[in-house]
């Protein structure tokens, strides 16, 4: 079975926000929710650098440990999702997120949240594929349609990857071997120092 | 040039042919030479040069800054988006997790293990002869407060130790529906009851300060653990030692867990998930720690003791509980003896009739 994992290569990624807004048109989600995000360090500055982060799908995920209502599961594919009818809103798999992944449609006075949004990996939720409970709770199931998550479908430089681990893998493996300039082997040079070359 | 070269003779153009060959041949054997002048040269600026380029290879900074939680810039709006990576989670799910269920789950048990060993070990505290006349101990007021704090604190530990300990212990009871369903119910619950409690808690807490200031006898009264220790029954006046020591835990620990409880109650106020994950953990710990002495204080204060009940019930307790449990308060009330508060010296030996 195909463990599913996303990768975004930040040599490539231009801070677009195409990502951003292909996940929220796709699943329709609430207004002030958005599965995905892009992080730029040293925005505006040479050698900026941006990452489009959304849930990674960890295999000991955080999020899943401290659930008070035990809400999470891991598919097959190693996707993980949640059970928004088991959702209280108590916000602890955001404290542990290491991501920020988890959102919530509301956040005011006596800890009222709403129930948790976060990415599906566009592999829905609990509910029967395709459904139209599914739809509105979770959004479109394009796993089950035999797509990839939209994001990484419509990222136009192709940074951000979605897939099987090791096809992802390759990918970014084959890329780093004909990508010129500074090697990115980086480390490499503390290891090993000059008079060993 | 090459128009001149063109109108030389033969013989004369093969020989500049053959030194431009000679001096290209020359140059280029020397040019690659010219790179150790240079070094040598300039051995200290290349040297200096090298290590920079070395230690600001912008990937690994880059994921340097990502690891160590620095915040860059993010077009999607929201609490700490432009942060990449947080590391605080991963400490705060291993205390929780880890320590704060094993310890608070242990502290628990083992207060329980500790009372039902005193019970069927020394059995009820009862009354050595009682009078059958009473005296007022408790004000209506006094009573009213009691139990409203102690009715809220009750279900507020109910509801709290269910989203602490309810996935491992009510899951397999209830189900994940079941258990959910009480979970949504538990989780608002104690939100919202958590105002109306601290109102009451902490005028209660304020309100009865003068009669918990320790004084010397209340640490006679400790050394003994109240008589356990020992035959004779240690002085006391209108509270005990150990209800006074009760009383600043209650204090402490509910200030610890009043702070904390407003930061996770309010998170529209803008704290971010490092404060969140602190109160949480402060707020479970002295949540925790004043269940447990809690336990203490109901059995103590029910089954544990005989006539102790009706003084918080009724507001009247019989002559005899007053003398054997505190002989200084039956003294001052009865006229005898001076109030406790002017009994802060350390002598109190006059105080203590025998009769």
């Amino acid at each position: 079975m195909a463990r599913m994992k996303f990768l975004c290569d930040a040599e490539r990624c231009i801070e677009c926000n195409g990502c951003v807004t292909a996940c929220k048109n796709e699943h329709e989600v609430p207004w002030g929710v958005n599965r995905r995000r892009v992080v730029t360090l040293d925005d505006g500055v040479p050698g900026e650098k941006s990452i489009s982060v959304a849930c990674m799908h960890c295999t000991d995920a955080p999020c899943a440990a401290v659930c008070p209502v035990d809400c999470f599961y891991t598919t097959d594919d190693g996707v993980v999702l949640h059970d928004k009818d088991l959702c209280i809103g108590c916000g602890y798999c955001f404290y542990a997120c290491p991501f920020g992944a988890p959102q919530f449609p509301q956040k005011e006075a006596f800890g009222v949240r709403g129930k948790m949004d976060k990415c599906t990996f566009c592999a829905g939720g609990p509910e029967e594929d395709n459904s139209a409970a599914e739809r509105e709770k979770y959004g479109r199931n394009r796993i089950a349609e035999g797509k990839l998550p939209l994001c990484a479908e419509m990222c136009s430089t192709k940074a951000l990857l979605a897939g099987d681990g090791d096809m992802v893998a390759d990918i970014y493996r084959d890329r780093i071997t004909k990508r010129g300039g500074r090697p990115e082997t980086w480390g490499w040079e503390t290891a090993y120092k000059k008079s060993d070359a | 040039m090459r128009a001149q070269t063109i109108t030389r003779k033969p013989r004369s153009r093969r020989r500049i042919a053959l030194v431009t060959v000679a001096l290209s041949m020359l140059l280029a054997m020397a040019l690659p030479l010219t790179g150790y002048i240079a070094h040598d040269a300039g051995l200290a600026w290349a040297q200096s040069d090298d290590a920079e380029k070395e230690a600001v290879n912008p990937r690994s900074d880059y994921w340097r800054a990502v690891r160590q939680g620095t915040e860059g810039y993010s077009a999607v709006s929201g609490s700490e988006a432009g942060v990449l990576i947080q590391n605080g989670g991963e400490n705060w799910r291993n205390v929780r997790n880890g320590p704060l269920k094993f310890v608070g789950g242990s502290l628990l048990i083992a207060v329980l293990i500790a009372i039902l060993v005193k019970h069927l070990v020394k059995g009820k505290d009862m009354l050595d002869s009682p009078t059958g006349r009473k005296m007022t101990r408790w004000g209506g007021f006094d009573r009213a407060l009691h139990w409203y704090v102690g009715i809220t604190f009750i279900i507020l530990s109910i509801t709290g130790l269910s989203l602490l300990f309810g996935r491992a212990l009510l899951i397999p009871l209830l189900g994940k529906e079941g258990f959910a369903a009480w979970a949504q119910l538990s989780k608002p619950v104690h939100d919202y009851l958590a105002l109306p409690f601290i109102v009451g808690f902490a005028l209660m807490l304020l309100i009865w300060i003068p009669r918990n200031i320790l004084r010397s006898h209340d640490f006679a009264w400790l050394k003994s653990v109240g008589g356990l220790i020992g035959k004779d029954h240690p002085q006391a006046g209108f509270m005990n030692g150990g209800e006074k020591v009760f009383f600043w835990i209650l204090f402490f620990g509910g200030v610890a867990l009043m702070v904390s409880g407003f930061y996770l109650l309010f998170p529209n106020l803008g704290w971010e998930r490092d404060s969140m994950q602190l109160s949480h953990i402060v707020h479970s710990a002295s949540g925790l720690f004043l269940i447990a002495i809690s336990l203490g204080h109901i059995y103590l204060g029910s089954i544990g003791v005989e006539g102790v009940l009706e003084g918080m019930v009724g507001g009247e307790v019989d002559e005899g509980f007053a003398k054997q449990h505190h002989n200084l308060w039956y003294d001052e009330v009865k006229g005898i003896a001076p109030p406790e508060e002017s009994s802060a010296a350390p002598d109190v030996s006059g105080a203590t009739p025998t009769t």
